[in-house]
């Protein structure tokens, strides 16, 4: 049996699996449609919800892969499987053989103008939680400058049917306080607003960071959507929204809002479902073989998943799964000799 | 603001509009309140652009009053729009364009529900045949006359005597742009530029050398209605709507308001004299109120009717300043001759 | 001043940028743990005088963050001090003395 495995994407999930890979003995290869490695992860600042250090923990990733074999701006093209192997064609011309594929490849953030009541891309003021993490790495933004009041739209592009996203993408919430609380440490006298329909605070110590968020940071929290947002006289956001806890309109004047935006399915999983004989969910994310006992797994032999390929995922959840597809993987390359 | 952004929804939101051989059918109510914008529009579309728009005096209302105040149901309210389609039909016309806004709502629900349930169509088919022996073809295109002046609208600028220009500032004149509420909000796929930043008005403020404000309560209803309004207890409901819009405007000093519905209109302009009167508070410059206008009355003005001709005198906020702004001669003496 | 038969209806609209965060500041000095409630309700589901009376400080603590001070206090008034409250509240706020601070802080006018 050939020791040689394709992974597509290389994100934290492609980058811990093509590690484990290494280690078991086996020969990975990292096939990445973009320009450089890191996914998402290269995009973030500081991770909850102890503010790890986002760069340091990709450079963690990275490192133990630096002799592994890496194609980047490169896409599948054609995938011929036959006797448990799959012979994979990529779009740089190079030919693999290989003995099973990890699908790591990811997901996309939901386009924010997409609700075009938020005025994202029309009002200067209006920013995605990916625009305010950058600030936080770059430190300049010229649409954040001295903001009084903030406010933080949760469930941009999730749990909604109107855009065809009716998944939670688990993972806002979370980085909307983490957010709130380091804009307040950088603006110390502005008032902090969010928006909320739930607060999921399902993991270890969020619940601890929603309490320091309310007691340390004063941060307000307001249950309701928000309804519209528009411009006043100064350039300043008018921003309408259903206080429903009072059950009444709410209107507040900011400087600066946020809208935490989404995980939603990659445009090309259906071309790959079709390339690599895999199914996907309503959701549009990739179908498992079970969703108990054997997500790792897809409905077609030789063909794994590791990460949000499969639907939404924090980080560690996203290792943690790497390692254990890998398993998995090598559990059934060993049957097969 | 970043306009690129409201373009790209623009560009989103386009609607097929043809330019010629429609079948025009009028308002109830508009003729009362704004006089001669029915008419200024068919002279523009006939006798200045020689394009060939057809009506019957046998067609009749959409039945659109009654059927939002609750007193007639929506299947007598079809059959009396499939009348009007067999008109249509039996003129020979296959684009139907529609004065009011509230008709162009109707008739979009109308043939929306037909096409979502085919049932109810073949049922109401039977109704007007056994009500009238009359047989009709739905419309391939249906449009709002607004449609139409937007879609001829560079048409008319090339026509233009007067520009939106504040002659004594030499600025854009600040146009308050007022959609109304059945045009885009039920169907937003069947506006020009959908439901959240329509571009119907502003494409024509904007061909016409005006400037046009985004103001918070751009998208609020004007109050009008048709339940609420029409019980005299109930009018304090509409007043505040209004109120609301006014109150949110004033700070970005606008000019004049443009809409393109029959009562928003009504409202906006007669609703200033109440609020003077109830709140002691005018608005615009000098308090002088903010004139408004229909669509084919700023159409008439920028391609140089008189504005007497255009029924501007039946106006409660005076539109003089205005149109000494615009830099248009009128004789005062003759505002109330006929 | 003409007679219309109808007048402008008030707004219920709740203006976040202007309302006097004065006393509501002092409220917070005294009890800071005022900041730390969740809105869960568990107070009001346990209060002996929710039956019989509009008592609800889940409402009362929503009132005073909106700026709606004199039907916050109104909500309160009657309460008997039992403590049910600061037995369930899961913020561990002590309701009881919040209680107290709110009737003392805003009651004085």
């Amino acid at each position: 049996m050939s020791k040689d495995v394709l992974v597509i994407g290389g994100g934290p999930a492609g980058l811990e699996a093509a590690n484990q890979l290494k280690i078991l003995g086996y020969k990975a290869y990292i096939v990445e449609k973009s320009e450089k490695l890191g996914g998402h992860l290269a995009k973030w600042d500081r991770l909850f919800p102890e503010s790890i250090s986002a760069s340091e923990t990709l450079d963690k990733l990275l490192k133990p892969i630096n002799d592994i074999s890496v194609f980047l701006n490169s896409e599948i093209v054609s995938v011929n499987g036959t006797d448990g192997s799959f012979s994979v064609l990529l779009s740089n011309n190079i030919t693999l053989s290989v003995s099973s594929i990890i699908v790591a490849t990811g997901f996309s953030l939901f386009h924010a103008e997409k609700k075009e009541e938020y005025g994202y891309g029309i009002y200067d003021r209006v920013i995605t939680s990916v625009d305010l993490e950058n600030y936080f790495k770059k430190h300049s933004d010229n649409r954040i400058i001295n903001p009084k009041k903030i406010g933080f739209v949760h469930c941009v592009g999730s749990r909604d049917e109107k855009v065809c996203n009716r998944q939670c993408s688990k993972v806002c919430c979370v980085t909307a306080i983490k957010q709130a609380c380091e804009v307040k440490e950088i603006f110390p006298q502005s008032e902090v607003y969010c928006f909320y329909m739930d607060l999921r605070m399902y993991g270890r110590y969020y619940e601890d960071l929603y309490l320091e968020a309310q007691s340390k940071y004063g941060i307000r929290f307001i249950r309701g959507r928000v309804s519209e947002v528009s411009e006043d006289e100064n350039g300043k956001l008018v921003v309408k929204a259903e206080d429903t806890l009072s059950s009444k309109p709410l209107k507040v004047t900011l400087d600066l809002l946020v809208l935490m935006v989404g995980m939603v399915k990659n445009d090309d999983n259906e071309s790959i479902s079709n390339l690599l004989n895999i199914r996907v969910g309503e959701d549009g994310f990739f179908k498992t073989a079970n969703p108990i006992l054997r997500s790792t797994e897809g409905d077609s032999q030789g063909i794994f998943f590791a990460g949000a390929s499969t639907g939404p995922k924090t980080l560690p959840e996203t290792i943690n799964e790497a390692k254990a597809t890998v398993l998995s993987m090598h559990n059934y390359l060993s049957k097969q000799v | 603001m970043i306009v690129n952004g409201k373009q790209k929804i623009w560009s989103e939101y386009q609607k097929e509009i043809p330019d010629d051989h429609y079948f025009y059918v009028r308002s109830c109510i508009r003729q009362n309140f704004f006089p001669a914008s029915e008419k200024t529009f068919l002279d523009i579309v006939r006798n200045k652009l020689n394009l060939d728009f057809f009506e019957t005096e046998h067609h009749t209302t959409c039945g659109g009053i009654a059927y939002h105040s609750d007193t007639i149901p929506q299947e007598t309210l079809m059959t009396i729009v499939a009348r009007q389609f067999a008109l249509m039909t039996e003129s020979g016309y296959k684009n139907y364009v529609a004065s009011c806004i509230t008709s162009f709502g109707i008739y979009t629900e109308t043939l929306e529900t037909w096409q979502h349930f085919p049932e109810f169509e073949e049922k109401i088919r039977e109704n007007l045949w056994k009500a009238t022996k009359r047989e009709f073809n739905k419309p391939e295109y249906l449009a709002h006359a607004s449609d139409v002046i937007y879609k001829l609208r560079d048409k008319i600028a090339a026509r233009a005597k007067h520009r939106l220009i504040n002659k004594f500032t030499g600025e854009p004149l600040r146009v308050v742009e007022h959609i109304g509420c059945h045009y885009s909000k039920m169907f937003p796929s069947k506006g020009v530029g959908g439901a959240e930043y329509p571009y119907v008005l502003t494409g024509m403020i904007e061909a016409w050398g005006g400037e046009i404000i985004d103001y918070p309560e751009r998208r609020h209803c004007c109050g009008f209605g048709f339940r609420q309004y029409l019980v005299q207890a109930n009018r304090g409901y509409s007043l505040s709507n209004t109120h609301k819009k006014f109150e949110s405007m004033q700070p970005f000093k606008p000019d004049m308001i443009i809409t393109n519905c029959p009562g928003c209109p009504y409202f906006l302009d007669r609703w200033q004299y109440v609020i003077a009167e109830m709140e002691g508070k005018t608005y615009g410059e000098n308090s002088q109120g903010i004139p408004v206008f229909t669509y084919e009355e700023v159409a008439g003005l920028v391609l140089g009717y008189d504005p007497w001709d255009l029924g501007l005198q039946v106006h409660q906020t005076d539109v003089e300043p205005l149109l000494d702004k615009m830099g248009i001669e009128y004789n005062k003496a003759d505002k109330y001759k006929i | 001043m003409v007679d219309f038969g109808y007048s402008l209806s008030p707004s219920s609209r709740i203006n976040l940028d202007n309302f006097d965060q004065g006393r509501l500041t002092i409220l917070s000095k005294i009890e800071p743990d005022l900041i730390k409630c969740i809105a869960c309700g568990s107070c009001a589901a346990s209060c002996s005088a929710a039956n019989f009376t509009k008592i609800n400080l889940r409402k009362v603590i929503l009132l005073l963050h909106r700026g709606l001070d004199n039907e916050a206090v109104s909500l309160i008034e009657g309460c008997m001090l039992c403590g049910k409250c600061t037995l369930v509240c899961p913020r561990g706020i002590n309701t009881r003395n919040l209680i107290r601070s709110i009737l003392k802080t805003y009651k004085e006018v």
